[in-house]
């Protein structure tokens, strides 16, 4: 494991992406098609349309713009165009991304018009996309690379294998002081207390806790009945897993046997040390992907029983399954199968090892599951209704 | 062959890793003592479904991960499946 050593792109700050993606990020749902027209204009580019961004306030738009900046400011990002439909809150993302040191330029539509617009912002995508082609990868450290981990259509599988393996790597990452994050709040019900027993000190705890307690509440306020078919889903379900208490359960083996964590992440909060990190996201794979992207992970882990399909536009999802049933049937999702653990055929051990040897092949350049299949869920999480 | 799994020794549940036929003679193993153990299948039990390693009556609770996941909503006998139809959760409820 120490040994191990990936090529990536050493971006302006030191940090290291494994992407070289060239964005065209829409600050407001009405700016989506100006966005889309300039990533046609230039193939090449990536457009990332999402849902938000007007009459937003609060904490809310707090997270909106943490999730913008955040989104730009990934290492797998090399460089980023954002188009609003007004310059104040353009600039306000455009100057977040700069402090990264790499290039980014904002225009607004307002006073000129979409075409207008499109054209000018086109000129820069070229511009932006000639200079990213020449960049270089270079060797970099495994334990360079910020990991975040979720699991999706999970069953009982996930808890006897592929999230397991997880945390295998979770341990042996964390060991070499590399960075990584888990979270999904609602889904550690009936596990929180061994996540709590994994807290790396007094505060983390309590701080978990509070979050934990929080989105509980936020549950019991908006809830009809027990959360049946949501909480586990039916896919859940068709998998063996009866109640949120078993998903949970399952869920934290993700966590390894030996990491404690170090910090509780607000949703798209950037870790600011080494270790593994809480993050209080959904448990619905694209949104919380997608925070965790906004926070700078540049590799996503995603155990899967039933077979989730998930993609993310930034950072690249392994899927992997326990699930023999799901390799035969929905093969071309699954990037890692772990299923030979099921006959003890393999050890956890192994199955990190071949998971390890996945991310480094990964981050070196080989497409996901998801990237060939064109999967790019960008989800933005709205805590409450607009103004 | 396994036919199902156990996470620990103070569990009352266990997971097919194969589909199950009613009447199998299952041969389990327990995952933190690498320790074999045995049950006789009384119904169908999926793979990735929980076949019950005991009687349990209404009320009772099942463990699973050496964790509390659910209270039994109708009789189960050792033997038969585990799911949504006779246990349901502690939480939400």
């Amino acid at each position: 494991m120490g040994l191990r050593k990936i090529t990536g792109y050493r971006r302006e700050n030191g940090r290291v992406g494994v992407r070289n993606h060239v964005i065209i990020l829409p600050v407001d749902d009405i700016s989506n098609a100006a966005c889309e027209a300039v990533a046609n204009n230039i193939p090449g580019t990536m457009a990332l349309p999402h849902a938000y961004g007007r009459l937003q306030f609060g904490e809310d738009l707090d997270l909106h713009f943490r999730t913008m900046i955040g989104t730009g400011s990934n290492p797998n990002v090399a460089a980023a165009i954002v188009i609003g439909i007004e310059a104040g809150w353009t600039k306000r993302i455009v100057d977040g991304i700069a402090k990264t040191g790499k290039p980014v330029a904002g225009f607004s539509i307002e006073g000129k018009g979409d075409i207008a617009t499109i054209a000018e912002a086109s000129y820069k995508a070229k511009e932006f996309l000639q200079w990213a082609s020449e960049l270089q990868r270079t060797e970099c450290d495994f334990s360079e690379l910020y990991i975040s981990v979720k699991c999706g259509e999970s069953d009982t599988t996930t808890g006897l294998a592929s999230c397991p393996t997880v945390g295998n790597v979770i341990d042996k990452h964390c060991a070499q002081n590399g960075t990584a994050s888990f979270g999904e709040t609602s889904e550690l019900t009936g596990a929180e207390h061994i996540v709590a027993a994994k807290a790396a000190n007094e505060e983390v705890r309590k701080n978990f806790f509070a979050m934990f307690e929080d989105y509980t509440k936020l549950v019991f306020d908006q809830k009809t009945n027990d959360l049946s078919e949501s909480q586990p889903t039916k896919g859940n379900i068709a998998g063996g897993l009866t109640t949120i208490e078993e998903k949970a359960l399952g869920n934290v083996e993700k966590l390894g046997k030996k990491t404690k964590f170090v910090s509780c992440l607000k949703p798209a909060e950037a870790p600011t040390q080494k270790g593994l990190h809480f993050m209080d996201t959904s448990s619905a794979a694209a949104e919380a992907v997608t925070l965790w992207a906004a926070s700078g992970a540049v590799i996503h882990l995603f155990p899967t029983g039933q077979g989730n399909v998930i993609g993310n536009p930034i950072e690249p999802v392994i899927k992997l399954t326990g699930n023999p049933k799901t390799v035969k049937t929905m093969g071309e999702h699954i990037d890692v199968d772990v299923s030979p653990i099921l006959q003890g055929e393999m050890t956890l051990d192994q199955a990190g090892e071949l998971l390890l040897d996945m991310i480094a092949r990964t981050a070196n350049g080989r497409l996901t599951a998801a990237e060939s299949l064109g999967h790019k869920e960008f989800v933005m999480t709205k805590l409450y209704r607009s103004a | 062959m396994i036919h199902f799994l156990v996470h620990d020794p103070k569990d009352d549940v266990g997971v097919a890793v194969v589909d199950i036929e009613p009447g199998t003679k299952c041969s389990g193993r327990i995952l933190s003592n690498n320790k074999s153990i045995e049950a006789a299948a009384n119904e169908a039990v999926p793979l990735g479904h929980k076949i019950a390693l005991r009687d349990f009556a209404v009320g009772d609770t099942v463990t699973k991960y050496d964790c509390p996941i659910g209270t039994v909503v109708k009789p189960i006998k050792a033997g038969q499946w585990v799911h949504i139809h006779n246990l349901k959760t502690k939480r939400w409820a």
